[in-house]
């Protein structure tokens, strides 16, 4: 199948518009594109007529382009002979928006929609679903442009199997500067599903990182699913929502009682070399390491901070999620001392953390730095940078990230994330060095790569 | 392809719905895994004649379509080390519900793990391996993987345990013969695949590893409600 239509599209028709209820979502689709986005809207309604001046088809064939992409947001005993229509008419792909399917037990309407579809070779998204988020191309979300908030352009395709969770997510990529190459609603995935969207990542050159929501596979899906993860060269997240057991037959073995949906899921997804965030907040720290490192650590990380405490608590978390902080001998600890400017010399510590004080100033930052980029003990170093200490200017993240740009070694930031300190956050982000808001955020994205295994 | 053997034994059990331990042993005995010496005897006579064949101490255990978990109902005795003994047993597990008969077998030792299997609805065959015994739901320490097991699978599994330094040798103690496990793993793994259609969970529970060998101690199969063994 073929998704160029279904996230390229040059023309776009709203079927279902209505002409009297605007905050209907074909209408709020409609005006969202509209001399908004690269593609051509174009609105159908089965009674035709005239929306704010525009002409309103009352037939996908009677639209005078032809139509790549259409939204369906129709009653659903309407829709697969709507979807009949599009074949017909030699429209591309389609996103169904409509609910009223297998979630309410029709089923049947369902099937019909998916054989009319794989017999004409048809791609649709959903049904039940937000559908597409593409820009510059189109955005199929009924959500009103205003009220969404907008991550930038990047390299993170994010495939989710509920909408909330996906515009939700969006908003948390936004802060934290993660860029979406594609956003996608799912629904019901009755004809595309996860296993499409791999494939379809894997081979895009404008995605280095492919994340999904995942509420459930269908029958031995998630074989297939994990089976080509373990072909794909970029990272693949997942989180995986409804981790609590199920009830299990009275009489049963140790061994059905003991591997639960979710246990088996959580273990089999790893043994593919599947990253699996086991929370949103992990989804965010996850996706925003793996798209800027597209590499496996074994977990030693170096720690320089200009606070004993934030060291000491970077410490804690890292052993909480099985990264090791090597100490530095005595005759490396020596050799950073002698790098750093004389009235820390005499205060710091170097092991490791390395803890410059709060005297420190950015030379000393970038000693230590040079340092732990050679020393081959640790493999990923972690910066706890506070930007109130006097010494520190917002030029030492864009000075960080050449060092370890040039040693190919993985470098992480810890800024508390508060307005005032936004010129240091922007210093790692543009310099593609993840940034995290806390000491823990940090420590997740050490952890994203150590979990992700390349194939 | 599953042997004809196999097969027999999953269409006899059909009606029961699991497969009872003496079967089941077969049946994992035909496949390629070890399992202890034993008869299924239905008279003490029979019992105490197999004891002396292989010698005391022996284990016995009712057989039984009701008993799923057997230590649950006081239907397993260890240890036993005479001819009063065992027939004093045999009359108390004879008493059993739904007591078909007592299987009779050599004492093992060794460290017990428990190996199992499980038709998962979104992955199919999975493979669990854990500190095994009458504990395993309180303990909980195992791993799964999706079936078939590769070579690393199964060096990550036995990592993968809490308590994988009991499995590689702690405090003096020898290590388990690990190579005997991963054999015993990939063989298991083999015939599940095969078995899919027809399992919905298996438990090997004990198996007992010592430092020259792993024997299924305890078998049971919990078959799929429509059987389709063709």
């Amino acid at each position: 199948m073929n998704f160029k239509a279904l996230f390229k599209p040059k023309t776009l028709a709203v079927i279902g518009v209505s002409l009297h209820n605007d905050r209907h979502p074909a209408n709020v689709i409609y005006y969202k594109n509209n001399l908004r986005f690269q593609a051509e809207v174009f609105p159908v309604n089965d009674r035709g007529g005239v929306l704010q001046g525009e002409t309103v088809y009352a037939c996908i064939s009677d639209v005078p382009r032809k139509v790549d992409l259409a939204v369906i947001a129709v009653r659903a005993e309407m829709v697969p002979n709507i979807m009949a229509e599009c074949i017909q008419a030699g429209v591309g792909g389609a996103v169904v928006i409509s609910g009223g399917f297998a979630e309410i037990g029709r089923r049947d309407l369902q099937d019909r929609m998916v054989s009319l579809a794989r017999e004409a070779d048809f791609p649709f998204i959903g049904p039940n679903c937000l559908g597409v988020y593409s820009p510059p191309y189109m955005d199929t979300f009924f959500l009103p442009s205003e009220r969404m908030v907008r991550p930038s352009r990047g390299r993170v395709a994010l495939v989710s199997q509920s909408g909330g969770t996906l515009v939700d997510q969006m908003s948390k990529f936004a802060d934290e500067g993660i860029g979406l190459s594609l956003g996608i609603g799912i629904g019901n995935k009755a004809l595309i599903q996860e296993l499409d969207l791999l494939e379809y990542f894997a081979q895009d050159p404008e995605t280095e990182v492919i994340a999904f929501y995942v509420e459930g596979f269908e029958k031995n899906a998630g074989r297939e699913f994990v089976l080509a993860t373990g072909q794909c060269p970029k990272p693949v997240i997942v989180l995986k929502a409804g981790k609590s057991p199920g009830g299990s037959r009275a009489i049963s073995s140790h061994t059905a009682a003991m591997a639960g949906d979710y246990e088996v899921f959580s273990e089999v997804v790893s043994q593919y070399g599947v990253v699996e965030a086991k929370n949103q907040f992990e989804l965010v720290s996850f996706c925003e390491a793996l798209s800027c490192y597209n590499q496996s650590i074994e977990g030693n990380i170096g720690i320089i901070t200009a606070s004993g405490g934030h060291g000491a608590l970077a410490v804690d978390a890292c052993s909480s999620h099985g990264l090791s902080v090597p100490p530095l001998s005595d005759q490396h600890q020596a050799e950073i001392r002698e790098r750093v400017s004389p009235r820390v010399r005499a205060i710091a510590s170097f092991g490791n953390p390395v803890d410059l004080t709060g005297s420190a100033v950015d030379d000393d930052f970038i000693a230590a730095a040079k340092f732990l980029a050679g020393y081959q003990e640790v493999d990923c170093v972690v910066v706890l940078l506070l930007p109130y200490t006097p010494g520190i200017t917002p030029d030492l993240a864009a000075r960080l990230s050449q060092i370890y740009r040039q040693a190919d070694k993985p470098l992480i930031a810890y800024v508390p994330h508060v307005e005032k300190y936004g010129i240091f956050i922007e210093g790692f982000e543009f310099n593609r060095i993840p940034v995290a808001h806390s000491i823990e955020g940090a420590v997740h994205m050490a952890e994203a790569m150590r979990r992700w295994q390349p194939c | 392809m599953l042997k004809k053997g196999i097969r027999d034994i999953l269409s006899a059990s059909k009606d029961v719905g699991w497969v009872l331990e003496p079967q089941a042993k077969r049946l994992f005995s035909m496949a390629g895994l070890n399992v202890p010496r034993f008869t299924m005897s239905t008279t003490v006579e029979e019992a105490v004649r197999f004891a002396h064949e292989i010698g005391y101490p022996v284990v016995a255990k009712v057989v039984s379509p009701r008993i799923v978990h057997k230590s649950e109902s006081d239907g397993v005795a260890v240890g036993i080390d005479s001819d009063g003994e065992l027939t004093e047993t045999f009359t108390r597990l004879s008493r059993i519900e739904g007591f078909v008969g007592v299987l009779v077998e050599e004492m093992m030792s060794g460290l017990e793990l428990i190996v199992g299997a499980k038709i998962d609805y979104q992955f199919g065959p999975v493979i669990l391996l854990g500190i095994g015994g009458t504990g395993v739901e309180i303990y909980r320490d195992i791993t799964m993987r999706m079936a078939p097991l590769r070579e690393r699978d199964v060096e990550s599994m036995v990592k993968g345990l809490k308590a994988s330094p009991l499995l590689e040798g702690y405090r003096g103690s020898e290590p388990i013969n690990l190579s005997e496990l991963n054999r015993l793993l990939i063989t298991f793994s083999k015939l599940v695949m095969d078995l899919e259609e027809s399992i919905e969970s298996i438990d090997l529970n004990p198996v007992i590893c010592s430092s020259t060998t792993c024997v299924v101690a305890d078998a049971r199969i919990m078959l799929k409600e429509s059987l389709e063994t063709e």
